[in-house]
């Protein structure tokens, strides 16, 4: 076979305060994001508080992941033997460059110029439509939101919801530009009729389609995809060749474990107590379904985050993107500000260490560390301690170069830990901070502008000036002369 | 009973009237109060910026300052948060088995300021009395860290003359988050400015809260504004209306 020229998607052009800035301009966006976030979050509560067992499947579910990526390598190869025994093909893809190159070979030996697709993550992390097209073959997304953002030559901006920052009539506008439908309407049955007879001729046409996979079923080798459309069954079901792309963490031990997630996924995800479409199959079946089945397991920077103890949690995600609609940075960015397949919380966690801390360098610093992603995870992944923890890493990485040692926050930061480490230095770093302030305060006692990095603060706030006493003055001269003991009342 | 304050360094330096609230509801209540002027800073800013071996000196300093304290009280709940959350993975992380047990006998013994007088002392009415329009912003680490609930509220219902106004998204980050105000400080703002419009669709002339950090942001915004709406701390409001019985 010839060398594949393989695609990358191009991400990770920006840091992310500066991809954020644009994105803030747009307001359309803005007003969409938090529109759609809102009413997803709206009806994840609800059908959340209808279980009075939540925590208990949110443990379960934590546990059960916790326990599969400590046995990952047991449980990878289970499901290996049972996909084998039941007639599936298992392919190992280290990274993206080995993941495109399998599937294209696939593809090539059914000589497969068209491919349908069910929404999958993974094949964006590994940039397959850009690779495939490379190679002459056209993907066809067939999930409607996925379908949007490729006709619209866009990117996904939430992983449940990859056109949530479109609204209907942009829509309208890009299926009726693609599409060549002049008369196309703009309510949803007239989209979802349009999108409907669009795909319908593809599915009974082409032959091969991709997919990801929510869940891999070492027990029995089997695999389970979740959906609201029916479009995945269809791609499941009508072809004669099906190639599933699934992350290495997507195992489960068991069959039965799907129980908890099934109740947990689809209340986080879309706020539905099920989903209306769950498929789960085995291998293949003579007269049933796809004559041939292959499954890529992906690395892909998987394996250094399973050995990273603090962070090894990030691999117990189930995509729910939950913490996308509950996240206050991300209702006012959308998730293009990420600049990342993976946007929100999980995605500033994930993304930096898929790629090895190189890229999206600026992303664990994404997040006021507010909490909320955390509170509302349904496997508890604790986003806030990775991203210090990863933060600790960016920062460390630093000061091993020059620039870093000497830049400004790395001075400003030792600087004050070295006040911090005594009483004496920080009362007398409080009086020479009262000499030092009087050049920035305004005649009304507010400081209106500062210079340097610390302007970001005064573009859109004040600052009450220092006042003249600070708490341990005033308690040296007005409480510590009654004191009872010296020693702990003490006077400097 | 014996309390030891924990300022806080931006509270020493930035807000001292909220450290003097303290001591007069406290005093109030009767107990006796020390403050310990060896105190400094609970490393919350350098943790969280990802300066982590540089949090460490910081937190055994505290903890020496206190580890023989009967009872540790802490106006800012984003202090407390650091400490329960974050101070044995600290200690951990740099090896320190000695400081790890400390920690966890010290601990206990720590307490946000409304979080002791209701979980504690079982103090709901300090007999208050501050005749303004008040709406409450639970901050993050008060909900999520401490799980304070309505513990704030509570306190507040039973202020004199206080007429308090609920807000809109009470639960929805005020957008400061310590060095993200400065890193990110676009989305920062945008956050901050939903947060104010929140604010002053209640109508109330004063926003509290149990944390001066997200005072001090939503203030600079408000201050800016040039809004009439000031903040002010919890212990502030507590230590209203016999102040002057006080002397
Ligand atoms: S981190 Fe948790 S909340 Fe976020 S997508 Fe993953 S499973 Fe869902």
């Amino acid at each position: 076979m010839s060398e594949v020229p393989v695609q990358h998607t191009q991400w990770n052009a920006l840091d992310f305060p500066d991809a954020a800035k644009v994105l803030l301009e747009d307001s359309q966006t803005r007003k969409n994001v938090q529109h759609a976030t809102n009413v997803i979050q709206g009806k994840r509560n609800k059908v959340v508080a209808e279980l009075p067992d939540w925590e208990d499947l949110r443990e379960a579910g934590a546990r059960v992941k916790a326990h599969t990526l400590r046995h990952l390598d047991y449980y990878l190869t289970k499901f290996e033997e049972n996909c084998v025994r039941a007639g599936g093909h298992v392919h190992w893809a280290s990274d993206a460059a080995e993941a495109n190159r399998i599937i294209l070979g696939l593809l090539r030996r059914h000589e497969a110029r068209e491919v349908i697709k069910i929404k999958t993550m993974t094949s964006e992390e590994i940039g397959l439509n850009a690779t495939l097209e490379a190679n002459g073959i056209r993907p066809i997304e067939t999930d409607l939101a996925e379908l949007i953002i490729q006709l619209g030559k866009d990117r996904p901006s939430h992983f449940v919801v990859p056109a949530l920052h479109k609204n209907r009539q942009q829509v309208r506008e890009i299926f009726q530009r693609e599409m060549h439908l002049p008369e196309l309407g703009d309510k949803p049955e007239d989209l979802a009729t349009a999108a409907r007879t669009y795909l319908r001729e593809k599915y009974l046409r082409i032959k091969v389609a991709i997919s990801g996979g929510n869940f891999l079923l070492a027990d029995t080798g089997g695999m389970c995809i979740v959906e609201s459309e029916g479009n995945g069954r269809m791609c499941l079901t009508l072809p004669d060749v099906l190639i599933s792309i699934v992350g290495i963490e997507k195992v489960i031990p068991s069959f039965r474990d799907l129980d908890i997630f099934l109740q947990t996924l689809p209340r986080s995800a879309t706020g539905e107590r099920m989903n209306p479409y769950n498929s789960t199959w085995t291998g293949v079946h003579p007269g049933d379904g796809p004559k041939e089945f292959h499954v890529v397991l992906l690395d892909n920077g998987r394996s250094p985050i399973l050995a990273d103890k603090e962070a090894r949690q990030t691999l117990q995600c189930i995509r729910c993107a939950a913490c996308l609609n509950v996240c206050p940075v991300y209702h006012q960015t959308g998730g293009h500000a990420y600049e990342s397949v993976y946007a929100g919380p999980i995605g500033a966690i994930l993304t930096p260490q898929l790629h090895s801390m190189e890229e999206g360098r600026s992303l664990p610093y994404a997040s006021s560390l507010c909490g909320a992603c955390y509170e509302v995870c349904p496997v508890k992944i604790n986003i806030p301690e990775v991203l210090i923890h990863l933060r600790g890493k960016v920062v460390r990485e630093d000061q091993a170069t020059l620039a870093g040692k000497f830049s400004l926050w790395n001075i400003g930061m030792q600087a004050a830990a070295f006040l911090f480490k005594d009483a004496g230095r920080l009362s007398m770093a409080e009086h020479m901070g009262l000499v030092g302030q009087k050049a920035l305060v305004s005649k009304n006692g507010f400081i209106e502008w500062m210079p340097g990095m610390l302007s970001g603060w005064t573009q859109t706030r004040d600052l009450k000036a220092m006042p003249a006493q600070s708490f341990r003055d005033w308690w040296a001269k007005e409480k510590a002369p009654h004191a009872k003991s010296a020693d702990d009342g003490g006077v400097r | 009973m014996r309390i030891s304050l924990f300022i806080t360094c931006y509270n020493d330096a930035l807000f001292p009237e909220t450290g003097k609230a303290v001591v007069r509801v406290l005093e109030k209540l009767g107990h006796s109060i020390e403050f310990r002027t060896e105190q400094t800073c609970c490393g919350q800013m350098h943790w969280n910026t990802g300066y982590l071996r540089e949090a460490v000196p910081i937190i055994r300093h505290f903890v020496k300052v206190y580890q023989d304290a009967e009872m540790v009280v802490v106006p800012s709940s984003s202090c407390v948060a650091m400490m329960r959350d974050h101070y044995v993975k600290a200690a951990e992380m740099d090896g320190d088995a000695k400081l790890v047990a400390d920690i966890e006998a010290l601990l206990p013994r720590v307490y946000e300021f409304s979080e002791f007088l209701v979980r504690k002392l079982g103090v709901e009415d300090v007999g208050a009395a501050y005749p303004h329009k008040v709406t409450y912003h639970a901050s993050c680490h008060s909900m999520r860290s401490l799980h304070l609930g309505d513990i704030p509220i509570r306190l507040l219902k039973n202020v004199r003359g206080l007429d308090l106004q609920p807000i809109q998204n009470m639960q929805e980050c005020c957008g400061f988050g310590g060095t993200f105000s400065i890193k990110n400080a676009d989305v920062s703002s945008a956050m901050l400015s939903d947060k104010v419009r929140n604010v002053l669709n209640t109508g109330a002339e004063i926003c509290t809260a149990v944390d001066n950090s997200c005072l001090m942001h939503l203030y600079g915004s408000l201050h800016r504004q040039r809004t009439f709406v000031k903040t002010v701390h919890l212990a502030e409001i507590l230590a209203s209306g016999y102040a002057e019985a006080q002397g």
